[in-house]
């Protein structure tokens, strides 16, 4: 009996915590029992030092003491202060009275503000809330067709997971161990391409369909000339602004991703000031929600990683590896099973748990098969990204639905977005296709990375753990163990 | 079984407390990490204590939110199958996992991270980095999160017992019954018919 738990432990660890998750139980603890259980059995049964739950304080120390993950609470908060500040609002009235007159005009403005919100506030839900409450009933008084408009408006809100400063990103970057600056640029092109596909895909209904995508009648344009103009620099400011201060740092390396969004966050809270917008309660609103998505992320990987030091003490990524290699096809064949994995696994897990139990699996073996990791990364966000437009259960149709005009059937919505999620199958295929896609950003010399380098305390945190001396222990483990 | 339902309600309010306190260490970390960007580029310099001093806040907030959160049911679950259930058998899922998943690691946590804070209490252990901060007091809580977790734990038990028995409100009820994408739904209408009149 003890001999066939020696030789299958890794197996059945592995098993166990499926079980475990399925139960429902929040995944956090789930994950740390399992670890802690088994970690107790190995020890019992001496396949496992019994030193090795000394080792727990300092993993979790490792994540208290991550700075990237610090992104995490003011990307957040930054997104939450956004959200209720006016500014999508904005966006949307000027720039849909912009392009309105051109035939599928309506179409391009949500197109271009999702971009725009998605490098700002970066959450799928409040892009496309407020573009269903604000762009989806003019497209509709003005006939268009009600799947086109209400697929852009879900596709258009996604893009806020693929282009930087996407919250999946950071994560991404921490579990396989890459800088969020590269992942960013990394990500950039694939991001900026999804957003041109899908205005190529407005172009040719606005061509093969017309009556589907009709231009606004002139008496629908209630700002001209001046006046127009003036609102469209005074709405664009702002965003181009915080855009800049966010990105544009990171990308010129004056600032690490994590002070970006310290930076953006601040930024955030003086246009929300200024526009009268920011409350006691707002401010409060949005500490609270922060907090707590930060909490349960980071117990998560706090779980992740106590499950994790067992699962490797017993050789589980040795065996994660081996299954894996197996797969036919090399590369590409490992690519594609792993794409066709995340996409089915996308319909029951959200993207943090795919990022915290899927990829730190995966990663290991990417590595050896020579794939370069930022690429891997950036693939997968993709993937992920199409998660949200799936019918029946991808979150933006959710999200579009509850605010959508009950004219608006739920079959329309589910339609509208299957020709955006083969768009974006397109853009997986192209990511597997041609890396350059995403490194070819990465190749010029980086200024980031040497800040990086020499800021981030994520490079040191080495030195803190030192100190301890049952880490040495572990990392003489684990290098024993690869 | 009412004096236990009366610590329950004890716990509770002291997680709620410590969590509405917590979230300010967000806007406070936004705030010093934006200036210590801003102080290098301008000024040229950089203190570690700064540095450091935005992930203690960091660590602290999630830490000492780890039992408000637990209280306001927000940690994340594969619900799946879980949805599938009888609300007794979902409360009975929820009993069953925190007295096997939750307090054991909690527990266990608070036992190993107690001589980790102590030692670093007793050596006065600094970081590595010129200027660095003392550790202790970060490395406190990671005991002082873990006993407020399994506090909580305990309090979500006699919670749902009670219920389980009719003594008490389904506690696994989200206080915000109303969801945050419907609340910002609602602002945005309010604001723009508010802009129309």
């Amino acid at each position: 009996m003890s001999g066939f738990l020696v030789a299958n432990l890794a197996p059945i660890i592995f098993g166990s915590l499926i079980v475990f998750l399925l139960l429902g139980y929040p995944l956090a603890f789930a994950l740390a029992a399992n670890g802690i259980f088994f970690a107790l059995i190995g020890i019992v049964l001496g396949v496992l030092p019994p030193e090795l739950l000394q080792a727990m304080p300092a993993r979790v120390f490792g994540v208290m003491s991550n700075e990237t993950l610090l992104a995490v609470p003011f990307f957040t908060f930054m997104g939450l202060i956004l959200e209720r500040s006016g500014m999508a609002e904005d966006l949307l009235d000027t720039i849909g009275q912009l392009f309105g007159p051109v035939r599928g005009g309506l179409a391009y403005a949500v197109i271009l503000v999702g971009a725009m919100l998605a490098a700002t506030t970066g959450v799928v839900a409040a892009s496309v809330i407020s573009m269903g409450l604000i762009s989806l009933p003019i497209m509709l008084r003005y006939g268009y067709d009600r799947r086109l408009a209400s697929g852009v408006i879900a596709a258009a809100g996604t893009l806020a997971q693929i282009i930087p400063p996407s919250l999946v990103l950071i994560i991404m970057a921490d579990q396989l161990g890459k800088s969020v600056g590269d992942m960013y640029q990394g990500a950039l092109i694939p991001g900026l391409m999804l957003t041109g596909f899908y205005a190529i895909y407005v172009f040719g209904i606005s061509l093969f369909r017309p009556h589907w995508v009709p231009a606004l009648p002139p008496e629908a344009r209630t700002l001209r000339g001046r006046q127009l103009l003036w609102r469209i620099v005074t709405s664009l400011i702002p965003p181009l602004l915080l855009i800049f201060l966010v990105l544009g740092t990171i990308f010129l390396g004056i600032a690490t991703p994590t002070e970006g969004g310290a930076m953006g966050a601040t930024g955030a809270l003086v246009m929300a000031l200024l526009r009268r917008r920011l409350s006691v309660t707002l401010l409060k609103q949005a500490m609270d929600a922060t907090a707590k998505l930060t909490t349960f992320v980071i117990f998560i990987l706090v779980g992740a990683r106590i499950f994790s030091l067992t699962f490797y003490g017993v050789n589980g990524h040795v065996w994660v590896e081996h299954l894996l290699q197996n797969l036919p096809g090399g590369q590409l064949g490992f690519l594609v099973a792993v794409n066709l994995l995340i996409f089915v696994l996308a319909f029951f897990l959200d993207f943090f748990e795919l990022s915290f139990i899927v990829v730190p699996l995966l990663a290991p073996v990417a590595e050896k098969l020579g794939i370069d990791l930022i690429w891997f990364g950036v693939l997968l966000g993709v993937n992920m990204q199409t998660s949200f437009l799936h019918p029946p259960f991808g979150f933006a149709l959710f999200y579009l639905r509850s605010v959508a005009p009950s004219a608006v059937r739920t079959s329309e919505i589910y339609w509208g977005a299957v020709p955006f999620v083969l768009i974006q199958i397109v853009m997986v295929a192209l990511v597997i296709a041609f890396p350059k896609l995403v490194t070819g950003n990465l190749d010029r010399p980086d200024a980031s990375k040497a800040v990086l380098q020499y800021m981030m305390p994520e490079e040191r945190p080495n030195q803190v753990e030192d100190a301890d001396p049952t880490r040495a222990f572990m990392e003489r483990m684990m290098r024993s163990g690869r | 079984m009412k004096v236990l339902l009366g610590l329950s309600r004890l716990i509770d309010g002291l997680n709620e407390r410590i969590g509405k306190l917590a979230c300010w260490l967000v806007l406070a970390a936004v705030l010093v990490s934006a200036g210590n960007a801003v102080v290098r580029k301008v000024f040229d310099t950089s203190s570690n204590a700064f540095l450091e001093g935005q992930w203690y806040m960091f660590a602290t907030l999630f830490l000492l939110s780890g039992g408000y959160a637990l209280l306001k049911q927000e940690h994340v679950r594969i619900d799946v199958i879980y949805l599938r259930f009888s609300r007794r058998t979902q409360v009975g899922i929820d009993i069953f996992g925190t007295i096997l998943f939750l307090l054991p690691m909690s527990l266990l946590m608070l036992y190993l991270s107690w001589p980790y804070f102590t030692n670093a209490f007793i050596s006065g252990e600094t970081s590595a980095n010129a200027g660095g901060l003392i550790q202790w007091p970060v490395k406190m809580m990671m005991p002082v999160g873990f006993t407020l977790l399994a506090l909580q734990g305990v309090s979500e038990i006699i919670k749902r017992v009670a219920w389980l028995k009719g003594l008490a409100p389904d506690p696994g009820v989200k206080e915000h019954a109303k969801p945050a994408e419907l609340e910002l739904a609602e602002a945005i209408i309010t604001q723009r018919t508010a802009a129309k009149q």
